[in-house]
């Protein structure tokens, strides 16, 4: 048998990956997809969807679907750091609301983990609509590390 | 002196202006979030559903569910004492449905949120004409023992516009 390339690796990661996310009723429940993951690092979408408004007048995404989106994919980031944690919780969670998201357009976080001890991960994440170079929101976050005891 | 007015009068005042407020929310509906209100205090109730799970192997109630959550009985509170201060105040104006704007809010988890209904109550630390400050506090079976609790600063709406 050949060694698994690069490519295969990276395929076999996303995959696993997008089973967590599927696995995640409340993720699944607001259709959130997994576009990309990597050591520490993770990519999550969510589309705009009517019930998910938070002000009817302006037709903005509420603000706790955008944390949600935030929390999951930090979560995504830290299952995915070579730390390998069998599991993860959240700490804390800040988000900044820097603007509001465009009605009707998808929403994308993508969440690093910058730090990781051998109990907590360090994590940031921003997210974005259609204008990719004006971010909707920031987070930063503390995430426990579950190891197998 | 003025004759108090009949306590139902008062009762379908309040009532209907919290629905008027909670009810236009989609995001409200889509969580199954209630209110319990007693005079003008409110209590946010998450009644469990299994799509607020976020580990189905524990099971526990997702970190943005909860985060949401709070997020909403912070934001209902402060929409509320606004609408209170204006149905109930000594110029009672008609109640402006505009919505305070979420400048940050930072979580604390404190415990797993386990598969039962939550509760949880805002307090408007300050409320100033432009900014807001909000602290909330989720609990379940036991109120000692909260699950989580959040401070979220608001951009107040601009009056007049």
């Amino acid at each position: 048998m050949d060694e698994p390339t690069e490519t295969e690796l990276a395929n076999r990661r996303t995959r696993i990956a997008q089973a967590f996310i599927g696995a995640l009723p409340h993720a699944t429940a607001l259709g959130m997809e997994l576009t990309e993951i990597g050591a520490g690092r993770a990519v999550i979408s969510m589309a705009y969807d009517q019930r998910f408004i938070g002000d009817p007048d302006t037709g903005v995404i509420h603000g706790g679907a955008v944390s949600a989106l935030m929390d999951t994919c930090a979560g995504a980031a830290v299952m995915a750091h070579p730390a390998a944690p069998q599991g993860t919780a959240t700490l804390d969670l800040r988000i900044d609301y820097m603007r509001p998201a465009t009605p009707g357009q998808r929403i994308t976080a993508t969440a690093e983990c910058y730090h990781v001890t051998r109990s907590v991960a360090f994590v940031r994440a921003v997210a974005t609509d259609a204008d990719t170079a004006r971010p909707v929101a920031a987070a930063t976050g503390a995430f426990t590390i579950e190891r197998a005891s | 002196m003025k004759r108090p007015e009949p306590v139902q009068v008062i009762k379908q005042r309040r009532d209907s202006a919290l629905q008027g407020l909670v009810g236009r929310i989609p995001y409200i509906q889509f969580l199954g979030i209630q209110f319990d209100r007693r005079g003008d205090e409110l209590t946010a109730i998450l009644p469990y559903a299994d799509k607020l799970i976020g580990n189905p192997m524990l099971p526990a109630l997702h970190g943005g569910a909860t985060a949401a959550f709070l997020e909403v009985a912070a934001i209902v509170q402060l929409s509320w004492t606004a609408l209170w201060e204006g149905m109930e105040g000594e110029i009672a104006v008609t109640p402006a449905f505009i919505m305070p704007k979420t400048i940050d809010f930072s979580v604390d988890y404190l415990r797993t949120g386990l598969p039962r209904d939550a509760y949880a109550r805002a307090r408007v630390n300050r409320s100033g004409r432009r900014y807001a400050s909000v602290h909330v506090e989720a609990w379940q079976d036991n109120h000692a023992r909260p699950f989580a609790q959040a401070t979220g600063h608001f951009l107040m709406p601009t009056p007049n516009v």
